[in-house]
C-alpha cells in the first residue's frame, strides 16, 4: 500500500492477547481531510485496531503509518499532539476523582498548551454541555454527559486525527445530530480526518464515505456509504446488519 | 401492576440550593415492555435506579409512591431490599464494564448470580453460566467465562452484564442502554431473550434506550422524559406519530440509511418544554 497520499495507513495488522488473535491481518488506509467509518460484529476487533493506532497496545506486528512514517511502538509527545481518541468506554478514560475542569486541563497542560480558562467553557459549548457541569466529578453526570467530557476532551487540543470508539451511542439523537454536525463542520474547517467506529449504520454511512466491515478479527468487506444505502453489499454480515437496520427504519 | 411510581422527584444539593433532576414523574408498569426515551440528563437512569434504592447517597428522594410488587420502597430497610436486588428485580446498567467487578472474572459473576436464589452446586453454576454466555450470542464461552472484565469487548461487557441480571429469572428487568455496544444481530437475539421472558414468565421489562426505531418496535408503550419530567406517554408502535414538539423533534434529529441528509437537523429547545406549559 502506498502511504504517500494517505495520511493513516495500516498495513497487515495482527494483536494477539495470550492465546487469541483479536485481530488477523487488517489493512486499511484513509486519507486527510476524510472519514473511515468501521462496523461490524461485536468482539471482532475494532476497539483493538483503534487502540493500537493510537499508541496503547505495544504488543503488535504489521506497519502503521502516519503522514508516511512508520509508527514507533512507543509513541512520541508530538504524536500525542497529532491524534487522539475517544474511549468506547467514557467511564473509564475519565479519573474518579478528578473534576471535569481538571479532565479538561490535563491535554492541554500536558502538552503546554496555555488559555484553559477560555478553551474550557468553549470545549463544553461546543458539545452542548451546560457551564454548571464544570466542577462536577465524572459519577455526577448522566451517561450521556460523560461521553460528550470525553469528545470535548479530545477536541481540546485541535488534534489533526481523531479515534472515534462508538462516539455517539450514548447519545440521545438530538446531542447526536449536534455531535455529528460538529464533527462535520471541524472537518470542513480544519482538514480533520477521522476513524469512527461504530454499530448504527446510520450514523457511519453519515460521517464517513468509505466504510470496513469487520468479522472475527478480520475485514471482510470494504465499501462506500453509498453502495451501503443502496444495499450493494458482498459479505453476508453486511447484508444482515444493513437488513435488521432498514427494518427498523421502517416505521 | 409490578412497579407503580407517583410523583418522584429526585433533588441534589448544589452551592444554588437543591437541584431536580427528577421533578414529578409518574408512571405504572405490568407485566409488559416499557420504554423509556429522552433527552440525555433528563433523569431516565435516577428513575430506574430509585427503584432499587441504588441512587448516589446525596440524593433527596421524594415520592407519594415508590412501589415494587407492593413493597413500598422507600421505606424498605437495607435487607429488604437485598432480597430484591439481583434476585427479584435486575438492572442492567449503562456502564456495564465499569458496574462489573474488576477482580473476579465474567465466568464467577454470573455464576454468583445464579446461585443467589438457588440451592445448586458451583459446578453446576458455572454450567449454567456458560449457558447464559451462549444464549447472549459469545461465541466462545469458555474463553469469555475465565477472562476479567477489562479483557472483554465492549460489547461482550455488555452482554456480560445481561447475562447475570437473567440468570436469577427475575420479575423485573430494568435495562438501561442494554444494547447500545451491540451490532444488530447480536441485539435483535438479546431482544428475542428479553422478548421471551415477557412473554412466557411474565416478566416486566423497562428499556431505557435512545434508540427510537428500536424501542418503536420492540416496546409496547413508551414514556418519552424531557429535563426531569414526563413530557409524554404513547404506544410504541406509534412513536411516529407522537404529538409533543420535543417528541416531534427528536424524531426529525434520527440520520437513516435511506434518506441520506448533508447536515442533521437539530433541536431548538423550547423554555416551555421545561415546566410542561405547552
Ligand atoms: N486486554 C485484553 N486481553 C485479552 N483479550 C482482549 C483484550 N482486549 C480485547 N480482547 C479480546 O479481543 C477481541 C476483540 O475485542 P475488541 O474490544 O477489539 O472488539 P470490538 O470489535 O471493539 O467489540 P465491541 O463492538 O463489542 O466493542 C475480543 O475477543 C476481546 O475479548
Ligand atoms: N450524584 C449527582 N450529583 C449531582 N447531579 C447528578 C448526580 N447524578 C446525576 N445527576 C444529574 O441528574 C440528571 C439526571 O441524570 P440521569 O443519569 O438520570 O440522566 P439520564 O436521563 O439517564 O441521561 P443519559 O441519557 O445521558 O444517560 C443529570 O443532569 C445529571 O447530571
Ligand atoms: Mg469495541
Ligand atoms: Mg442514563
Amino acid at each position: 500500500m502506498d502511504g504517500r497520499f494517505q495520511l493513516i495507513v495500516v498495513d497487515n495488522l495482527v494483536i494477539r492477547f495470550g492465546r487469541v488473535e483479536a485481530v488477523s491481518g487488517v489493512s486499511f488506509a484513509v486519507a486527510r481531510g476524510t472519514a473511515w467509518g468501521i462496523v461490524g460484529e461485536s468482539g471482532s476487533g475494532k476497539s483493538t485496531v483503534l487502540r493500537a493506532l493510537a499508541g496503547l497496545n505495544e504488543n503488535w506486528s504489521g506497519r502503521m503509518l502516519l503522514d508516511g512514517e512508520e509508527l514507533p511502538r512507543r509513541r512520541t509527545r508530538a504524536f500525542f499532539r497529532r491524534v487522539q481518541m475517544v474511549f468506547q468506554d467514557p467511564y473509564g478514560s475519565l479519573h474518579p476523582r478528578q473534576t471535569i475542569d481538571r479532565a479538561l486541563a490535563e491535554p492541554l497542560v500536558a502538552q503546554g498548551i496555555g488559555g484553559a480558562d477560555a478553551a474550557i467553557p468553549r470545549a463544553l459549548d461546543e458539545v452542548a454541555l451546560p457551564q454548571a457541569v464544570r466542577f462536577r466529578y465524572p459519577h455526577q453526570l448522566s451517561g450521556g454527559q460523560r461521553q460528550r467530557v470525553a469528545i470535548a476532551r479530545a477536541l481540546i487540543t485541535s488534534p489533526e486525527v481523531l479515534l472515534l470508539d462508538e462516539p455517539t451511542s450514548a447519545l440521545d439523537v438530538s446531542v447526536q445530530a449536534e455531535v455529528l454536525n460538529l464533527l462535520s463542520d471541524l472537518q470542513r474547517e480544519r482538514n480533520l480526518t477521522y476513524i469512527m467506529v461504530s454499530h448504527n449504520l446510520a450514523v457511519v454511512a453519515h460521517l464517513c464515505p468509505m466504510i470496513a466491515v469487520m468479522q472475527g478479527g478480520r475485514v471482510v468487506e470494504t465499501l462506500s456509504a453509498e453502495a451501503l444505502r443502496a444495499g450493494r453489499t458482498t459479505h453476508p454480515h453486511t447484508a444482515e446488519l444493513r437488513a435488521l437496520s432498514t427494518e427498523l427504519e421502517e416505521p | 401492576m409490578k412497579v407503580e411510581i407517583a410523583n418522584l422527584s429526585i433533588a441534589f444539593p448544589s452551592p444554588r440550593g437543591p437541584s431536580l433532576a427528577v421533578r414529578g414523574v409518574s408512571l405504572t408498569v405490568g407485566s409488559e415492555k416499557l420504554g423509556i426515551v429522552g433527552e440525555s440528563g433528563s433523569g431516565k437512569s435516577l428513575t430506574a435506579r430509585s427503584l432499587l434504592k441504588l441512587l448516589p447517597p446525596e440524593a433527596r428522594v421524594r415520592a407519594d409512591r415508590l412501589a415494587f410488587d407492593g413493597i413500598d420502597i422507600l421505606q424498605a430497610t437495607e435487607r429488604q431490599m437485598r432480597s430484591i436486588r439481583g434476585k427479584r428485580a435486575g438492572l442492567i446498567m449503562q456502564d456495564p464494564k465499569f458496574s462489573l467487578n474488576p477482580v473476579m472474572t465474567a465466568g464467577e459473576q454470573i455464576a454468583e448470580s445464579w446461585r443467589l436464589h438457588r440451592k445448586t452446586s458451583k459446578r453446576e453454576a458455572r454450567e449454567a453460566a456458560l449457558d447464559l454466555l451462549a444464549q447472549v450470542q459469545i461465541r466462545d464461552p469458555a474463553r469469555v467465562a475465565d477472562a476479567y472484565p477489562h479483557e472483554l469487548s465492549g460489547g461482550m461487557g455488555q452482554r456480560v452484564m445481561i447475562a447475570m441480571m437473567m440468570a436469577p429469572d427475575p420479575e423485573l428487568l430494568i435495562a438501561d442502554e442494554p444494547t447500545s455496544a451491540l451490532d444488530a444481530t447480536v441485539q435483535a437475539e438479546i431482544l428475542r431473550l428479553m422478548e421471551d421472558l415477557v412473554s412466557r414468565r411474565g416478566m416486566s421489562l423497562i428499556l431505557i434506550s435512545h434508540d427510537l426505531p428500536l424501542v418503536s418496535h420492540f416496546c409496547d408503550r413508551v414514556v418519552v422524559m424531557y429535563a426531569g419530567r414526563v413530557v409524554e406517554e404513547l404506544n410504541a408502535a406509534g412513536l411516529a406519530r407522537a404529538e409533543h414538539p420535543y417528541t416531534r423533534g427528536l424524531l426529525a434529529c434520527l440520520p437513516t440509511l435511506s434518506h441520506p441528509q448533508a447536515r442533521l437537523t437539530t433541536l431548538t429547545r423550547d423554555p416551555a418544554w421545561m415546566d410542561g406549559s405547552n
